[in-house]
């Protein structure tokens, strides 16, 4: 009792919602069919009087009107439904100063962009499946939605009506418009129908609206082909994210080369010509000049030692992810307490990547936060690897501020991998980056 | 002393045999990789063996893996690590025995013949030595906790000399101190950490590194 009581008036509540966003929906069939008959409207002066400029601008509007649709069905049906469009095309210029559509030569800028927005949204397969949900939604969706709220009102009127009805027919000594044998049984069997219908309403609410939503994403949903492009136009971009990140990592190499164990080895030189011009006139310099060699090849060598730390961490290479970020963690400033069990290796780039996410969130923890205490949780479970650095500081962690964190974001999309950032003013700080990615079975050992 | 040598860089192990020799030492195998190391530690018994941390056939960690198992079959046989890196995680699993008898140094160490022979005999003769770079790591992370907090800077700069596993006589000689004034020092820092005071090399590196080590999880 004491249980099921909360569960029931929750469920109650939850119907209770049903309904009123089935209402909202119900409420917005007129408005959908007047963008019904703008809309066809639109294609008709279009067709037959050559107003071409519309077609875009109605399909915008229908694009819009899909948008909230998939922001309701989202949001209130649960049913997330992603938007389908292919990506508008570029305007190519061409070298004499004509623009290519993508279908044929323009020569001024204002034609080529309506026909390239003309030809973009007309070869969109999503545009048509808009227009048909446009026109077939205040039929269907309306339907959907209308019914629920329909039965409870029908019901309710049910309820409310029978007894006022039977008692003025008992005072007019006539028969009960009703079916049955006579006007008791007939009134009760009214009420019992009253009270399935008022009962059906609130019951069918939650499954139209989830209903409501999946029509929504049958039509207005991506479809194989829209999905495709929008994943290439995706790994064209992260694709270019780590193609420029490569040649800024090869420019910093070089430069950090250049000036440092190059310049060195060329001090080196230098002085071991100077050794082979004293060494016989002014031994004790020449040896003076040696010691100074030794300490420039001393520094060359530790600069290379910091430019390949930074390029690929050595217990990384020997050891893997696990054993890599506990002797990062012995390097940091701060206490890391790190849990790593991994069954076998990931490919040696993911490595790398959750190595600096890792590496960078707990600079940032050190550096911004503060914090004195940091965990690294890392786990693979169901082919997703889950790395986790949580400190002590002070939170605040704002993404879009810095370009730390942009950085490991970008690192990370290129394994199609994400990053989820918790920090409350106060703290505690939650970075959580996962990466789908397959472990290979770990290296047999000849030890 | 005979020793085996393990390193798959020709050039580097043609200068480490050349540099050996020349101290007077025996190099009882020079070899160039894991399973060689592995054979060769077996059958020759060496009084120390100087090793190379990546070796062929894997490339990754695979000589530090085999002085590791080598010492678990034979505790306490003496093995000087050479890196092109040193790696706190590698060192404290060399020290984890608590067997002493194990050095872990740059490579670059062996341009300075001396110390890279001090060092070998130090390991050769049970001690512990470890690289400045494993010791300076340990100290800059560590510099704020309380105990360490404590010590002078002078304390500090003869902290990270014992833990390279000089003796109170060496640690004078480099400080231009009397020996007295070092051991004055090591007694204060042994009080400060709250350790026992002990003359042995061995066990003060020990102390240093189990203490440095302690207070990550403290």
């Amino acid at each position: 009792m004491n249980r099921t009581l909360p569960a029931a008036r929750a469920a109650l509540r939850g119907s209770g919602a049903a309904l009123r966003r089935l209402l909202v929906l119900t409420a917005v069939v007129p408005a959908e069919l007047l963008l019904l008959v703008v809309v066809l409207g639109s294609f008709v002066l279009w067709f037959g009087l050559g107003i071409f400029f519309l077609f875009p601008a109605t399909t915008r509007l229908a694009r819009t009107a899909a948008g909230l649709a998939r922001a309701c069905a989202g949001r209130w049906s649960g049913v997330p439904v992603p938007p389908p469009y292919l990506p508008r095309p570029g305007l190519e210029r061409t070298l004499h100063g004509w623009f290519w559509t993508g279908h044929d030569y323009q020569r001024h800028r204002w034609f080529a962009s309506v026909s390239r927005t003309i030809r973009w949204l007309w070869k969109d397969p999503a545009t048509w499946r808009d227009v048909l949900w446009v026109v077939l939604n205040p039929v269907v969706g309306g339907a959907i939605a209308a019914t629920p709220p329909l039965l409870l009102a029908g019901g309710l009127y049910t309820l409310a009506s029978t007894p006022t009805h039977a008692l003025a027919h008992l005072l007019a000594g006539t028969a009960l418009p009703l079916p049955g044998p006579g006007p008791v049984p007939a009134a009760l069997l009214a009420l019992a129908l009253g009270l399935a219908l008022t009962a059906a309403g609130p019951a069918l609410a939650g499954p139209a609206l989830r209903l409501h939503g999946r029509w929504t994403r049958a039509l207005l949903g991506p479809t194989e082909r829209s999905r495709l492009a929008r994943r290439v136009e995706q790994l064209t971009e992260t694709r270019l994210d780590v193609t420029e990140a490569q040649a800024a990592e090869l420019r910093r190499i070089e430069r950090d080369l250049h000036d440092g164990a190059q310049a060195r080895l060329v001090a080196v030189s230098l002085r071991l010509g100077a050794v082979a011009a004293l060494i016989d006139r002014d031994p004790d310099r020449a040896r003076s000049v040696v010691t100074e060699a030794q300490e420039n090849v001393a520094q060359a060598l530790q600069e290379l030692r910091d430019l390949v730390r930074g390029i690929h961490p050595p217990v990384l290479a020997e050891r893997g992810l696990a054993e890599g970020l506990r002797a990062l963690a012995l390097d940091v400033p701060l206490r890391v307490e790190v849990r790593a069990e991994l069954p076998g290796r990931a490919e040696s780039p993911v490595e790398s990547a959750v190595y600096y996410a890792v590496s960078e969130a707990l600079t940032n923890a050190v550096k911004h936060a503060g914090a004195r205490h940091a965990a690294v949780d890392l786990v693979h479970v169901d082919g997703l690897l889950r790395a986790e650095v949580t400190d002590d500081g002070r939170g605040g962690a704002d993404p879009g501020r810095g370009t730390g964190l942009l950085g490991i974001q970008r690192r990370l999309a290129a394994f199609d991998g994400t990053l989820t950032l918790i920090s409350p003013p106060g703290g505690p700080t939650r970075l959580t980056m996962e990466l789908p990615c397959a472990l290979s079975s770990p290296r047999t050992s000849t030890s | 002393m005979r020793v085996v040598l393990a390193e798959d860089l020709y050039l580097l192990r043609d200068g480490l045999s050349l540099l050996l020799t020349a101290h007077g030492h025996e190099i009882v195998a020079a070899v160039g990789s894991g399973p060689e190391l592995a054979a060769a530690l077996a059958e020759h018994r060496p009084d120390i063996a100087v090793v190379d941390v990546r070796l062929p056939p894997t490339f990754t960690d695979e000589g530090l893996q085999v002085a590791l198992a080598a010492r678990r079959a034979r505790p306490g046989l003496p093995v000087l690590v050479l890196s092109q890196h040193v790696e706190q995680l590698y060192a404290r699993e060399l020290i984890a025995d608590g067997a002493g008898a194990v050095g872990y140094l740059l490579k670059d160490r062996v341009s300075h013949a001396g110390q890279f022979m001090d060092a070998l005999r130090t390991v050769a003769s049970g001690g512990t030595v470890m690289d400045p770079q494993v010791i300076t790591r340990l100290l800059a992370r560590n510099a704020d906790d309380r105990p360490l907090a404590l010590l002078t800077p002078r304390e500090r700069e003869v902290l990270a000399m014992m833990a390279e596993g000089r003796s109170n006589a060496a640690i004078a000689q480099r400080l231009h101190f009397s020996e007295g004034a070092v051991s004055k020092h090591t007694s204060s820092i042994f009080a400060k950490l709250g350790l026992g005071a002990s003359d042995d090399d061995n066990r003060r590196v020990l102390a240093v590194l189990a203490y440095l080590d302690g207070t990550r999880s403290a």
